[in-house]
């Protein structure tokens, strides 16, 4: 199943955990332990983040380490960066309509 | 921009919204025009090459627009904007969402509220859009905005070239 990366991002604890594990590689427990919430609960946001690709698994030894996949996180900004192109060139098309329109009223 | 007046858009994730702010170098009046008149919003809506190309528009609360944004191909992409709340120059809101050809809109869509104010001949529209969820905004660009864009911009130029400053 496909998530909506926005729906991920919404929630603020796990906005907290993308902040975490941007700044490096870490194990659940390691996560839980900065946050006022449950084992259970920081899995399940785990889970949820890495079903939307913004986070990836990597064992080493016996333990799961969580990282950011950066990627995914600038694959967002692109998209943003598309619809602002879209409202400038739209906004540049009025101004141009704004001054003929000006022009044939003078 | 071919001038110095404002465009800033700003995305606020967390808000799931999007704000477009944009000075214009005309007064109040005329932008309203701008954007509550089908026959002056149909010139500007759809960023070349593609067209907005409106079937009907009623500009009045429980109002709606139905328009199609028409690819270079003549390929429709339908979207009906229902109008929420109008106060005549100075705010509308519009609730925004993809449709077929035969006026089904496609649930969820986004909500809009248009801000405009006047000062010294310059008018400043604010649009707000906030997104129940933001993957119709990808969906948006996928649905083929994207390979025209390079185009799109050199197009503008090569028409804001040729009209009269």
């Amino acid at each position: 199943m496909r998530r909506d990366i926005f729906q991920a991002i919404a929630d603020p604890t796990r906005r907290g955990i993308i902040a975490l594990i941007a700044l490096q590689a870490m194990t659940p427990n390691a996560i839980a332990e900065n946050f006022n919430t449950t084992r259970q609960a920081v899995s399940k946001h785990l889970r949820i983040l890495t079903e939307c690709e913004l986070v990836k698994q990597e064992q080493q030894g016996r333990e799961i380490y969580y990282s950011l996949e950066l990627e995914k996180m600038k694959e967002i900004d692109k998209w943003l960066d598309q619809y602002r192109k879209i409202w400038e060139t739209r906004y540049n098309q009025l101004d141009t309509i704004l001054s003929t329109i000006k022009k044939q009223k003078k | 921009m071919k001038n110095d007046l404002l465009f800033d858009f700003t995305v606020d994730k967390a808000k799931k919204t999007v704000t477009i702010v944009k000075e214009f170098a005309a007064e109040l009046p005329l932008v309203w025009d701008a954007y509550t008149k089908q026959e002056i919003l149909d010139q500007w809506w759809a960023p070349k090459p593609w067209k907005s190309s409106t079937k009907f528009m009623n500009f009045e609360v429980g109002g709606r627009r139905f328009y199609a944004m028409v690819s270079p191909e003549g390929q429709e992409h339908w979207s009906i904007q229902k109008y929420t709340s109008i106060s005549p120059k100075t705010n509308f809101k519009i609730y925004n969402a993809f449709a077929d050809k035969d006026e089904n809109p496609e649930l969820p869509g986004s909500e809009w509220d248009l801000n405009f104010s006047e000062q010294n001949g310059t008018t400043t529209v604010s649009v707000t859009i906030y997104n129940e969820s933001l993957t119709r905004m990808e969906k948006m660009i996928e649905m083929g905005f994207k390979e025209g864009f390079t185009m799109t911009m050199e197009n503008l130029e090569k028409l804001l070239a040729t009209l009269p400053r």
